[in-house]
């Protein structure tokens, strides 16, 4: 679960971080107050949307007086974002941030993340802030300074301050530096973090360490255990469908072909979405169904995907292994008896009882195409497109 | 041989009497495999499917000799559980529960590294379908009538596709000697390099089908573990060449990002390993039976 820009430097803050004075408004006439509030002569309008690259789309605005500040929160308010990374539907902004403009010296990158190797918590750092990460590690891999840390006891202050000196911070910044450092590892693994960005971390002429900018993304699986940051969720910012889907503890992944896709298991999913693309097609979507596929699951399943305005075929790709064919294919019949499929319908059963399984759907009065293998139904598929 | 489980492998179910733990207790039974008992805690002293409920994994294991356990506890409790199993001697233990927070089993393999190697339990899982070693025993949720008992090993990260693979070549009149699934989740207990080793080692196997996907370094680490340790042929399937980077596909491990972690980056360091790839889920079996073919293995 990732979360806005304002809500992470906030939990920084908390863990000793320091960062620009800074709020969050919801209209122009607030926008202004709010610039006249924290004071000084240059601000920065930041539109709250959950993506990187947001300067480049004209999302970070920098103003000379509250006016102008008014003027840029009027202009971005309501608009959908369209960077690098929401694809070309844009992020809707419904939440500005106005904040201090920083006299910068310095811009630095500093993130953490889980190493998958190591099985440990890797803090990644780079004197290139600004840049994103993949593009540090392209362009100047040679400035990366990776620290392994030891979960079991923590971040110690060496290794922050190994890192820090790495930077190229002054001597007189150090500690400064370190705490900041010690800062975002402690927010990283007491709230269930996957991902904790600040960049830039940037030091001031004034001699601060701040954090301009961060991402945080959190462990969807610990969200039983963390009320504080399920409630900063914004669904605003995700995909509609993958709301609903989620709400209903489904697992959906939007995409952005024309096949829409109920399988059981995310694996046979992505192998789905391979034969489609293969087959010459591309797939909208794919709704894992999981173990259990009851009938009420399945009707569930051809709603959701049918709410997919791009479906134009559905595909149905089912090993059934405990949850034999013939359940699947009669919660099938009784799915589609419910509600009416528009788009036509591949389906491919395997597994236990894959006979006893087609033979109810073809006694059935159901319009549709069935499939053999997982080649069979990606090629029926995109041939059903027509 | 098979690796891990075998006919008589006494096996303890966490999380026994819960309506999971109790299905698949069940299905395990019936196919054959040697479940002694099981743990709740609060439940000990009953009798559930016949068979003894223990309140600690410690008096399970002293009362019964059990030497493996199966998890169906819920993702909360799951972590102190497998920590638990594997303070009490447990040699292998497979996680089935899904949605185990990262934090928590970045936890288990920390605290697991307080044993000796030689004490140190072999954790599957988690998110996984689990461990069958065909006509001998099975210890997870698959379904066990979809494997021949033969001679090849597979190891997949999914678990559908992993029945997938057994199907196709079983079809092929091709059977397995074990199969495992080490789960979709970021951080898992055995990597793909802890089993392939396993499957060398293993007089009954004479393949491997390793079936990966996007994200993690596993697959790309096994395959240079194969090319320097291995006399075995190695097959595998990458699922996920169309997936979008940065996008979870479904397994939350199953996410580009970094180099290598695609599929089509995986399949070409794959490639200069010399594993054999077999380019799309549809002929899995074909290109292991193609492998055996050329290696003179059938």
């Amino acid at each position: 679960m990732d979360i806005h820009e304002y809500q992470a430097k906030k939990i920084l803050s908390d863990f000793g971080v320091k960062i620009p004075t800074g709020g969050i408004v919801y209209s122009p006439e607030n926008a202004e107050n709010k610039a006249r509030e924290i004071g000084g002569s240059k601000w920065v309008v930041k539109a709250q949307v959950h993506s990187g690259a947001r300067g480049k789309a004209g999302g970070i605005i920098i103003c000379n007086s509250p006016l102008e500040v008014a003027d840029a929160t009027d202009k971005l308010l309501g608009k959908k974002l369209i960077t690098n990374q929401t694809g070309p539907e844009g992020k809707i902004i419904n939440r500005i941030y106005i904040e201090e403009a920083t006299d910068i010296k310095n811009e630095l990158y500093l993130g953490l993340v889980f190493d998958r190797s190591s099985e440990s918590i890797m803090v990644v750092a780079s004197t290139e802030g600004g840049m994103s990460v993949e593009e540090i590690s392209k362009e100047k891999p040679e400035t990366i300074i990776r620290s392994k840390i030891e979960v079991a006891v923590g971040i110690q202050q060496f290794q922050a301050r190994e890192i820090a000196f790495g930077l190229g911070i002054e001597s007189k910044l150090i500690s400064r530096a370190a705490n900041t450092i010690i800062g975002c590892y402690k927010a990283f693994s007491e709230l269930d973090a996957t991902m904790v960005e600040v960049n830039p971390l940037v030091v001031s002429h004034q001699d601060e360490i701040l954090a301009l900018d961060c991402k945080m993304s959190f462990d969807n699986n610990a969200m039983f255990r963390r009320d504080e940051i399920a409630e900063l969720r914004d669904k605003t910012q995700e995909n509609s469908n993958e709301v609903y889907a989620s709400d209903r503890g489904m697992n959906y992944v939007s995409l952005d072909g024309n096949i829409g896709n109920i399988i059981n298991g995310a694996g046979l999913a992505m192998a789905s979405m391979d034969m489609i693309k293969l087959a010459g097609g591309e797939p909208a979507n794919f709704l894992d169904v999981g173990g259990g596929a009851t009938p009420e699951k399945i009707v569930k399943a051809f709603k959701l995907i049918s709410m997919d305005t791009k479906v134009k075929v559905i595909l149905v790709n089912i090993f059934a292994g405990i949850n034999r064919c013939d359940w699947v294919a009669e919660g099938i019949v009784q799915a589609l008896s419910k509600i009416e499929i528009k788009h036509p319908l591949v389906i491919r059963l395997a597994g236990t009882n894959v006979e006893k399984g087609n033979e109810i759907l073809k006694k059935s009065n159901i319009n549709y195409i069935e499939a053999s293998t997982l080649e069979d139904a990606a090629n029926k598929a995109v041939k059903a497109l027509g | 041989m098979s690796i891990i489980i075998h006919k008589n492998t006494k096996i303890l179910v966490q999380g026994f009497t819960g309506k999971i733990g109790s299905f698949h207790a069940e299905e395990m039974i019936k196919y054959g495999s040697n479940v002694v008992g099981g743990v709740t805690p609060g439940k000990g002293g009953m009798t559930h499917l016949n068979l003894p409920v223990f309140n600690t994994v410690k008096e399970a294991v002293d009362q019964t000799g059990a030497s493996t356990s199966i998890l169906f506890v819920p993702p909360a409790f799951a972590a102190d559980s497998a920590m638990e199993a594997a303070d009490a001697g447990i040699k292998t233990c497979v996680a089935i529960t899904d949605g185990i927070p990262s934090h928590d089993m970045v936890k288990i393999k920390r605290y697991m590294r307080r044993y000796p190697k030689d004490k140190k339990m072999g954790l599957v899982g988690p998110n996984c379908a689990g461990i069958i070693s065909p006509g001998k025993s099975m210890l997870g949720i698959m379904p066990g009538h979809i494997y021949k008992e033969g001679k090849i090993g597979i190891v997949s990260r999914s678990g559908t596709l992993g029945y997938e693979a057994a199907q196709q070549l079983k079809d092929l009149e091709i059977g397995v000697s074990t199969s495992v699934g080490i789960g979709g989740d970021p951080i898992n207990g055995s990597s793909f390099t802890d089993i392939i080793e396993k499957f060398e080692n293993d007089d009954e196997t004479i393949a491997v089908l390793m079936i990966g996907e996007i994200g993690g370094p596993q697959e790309v680490e096994a395959g240079k573990f194969a090319k320097e340790n291995m006399s075995k042929p190695v097959i595998a399937y990458i699922a996920g060449l169309t997936a979008p980077k940065g996008r979870v596909m479904g397994h939350a491990g199953a996410i580009v990002s970094a180099y290598g972690e695609s599929a089509i980056e995986k399949v070409e360091l794959l490639k200069d390993c010399g594993v054999t790839i077999s380019k799309n889920p549809s002929v899995m079996g074909e290109t292991v039976k193609k492998v055996l073919v050329e290696n003179n293995l059938n």
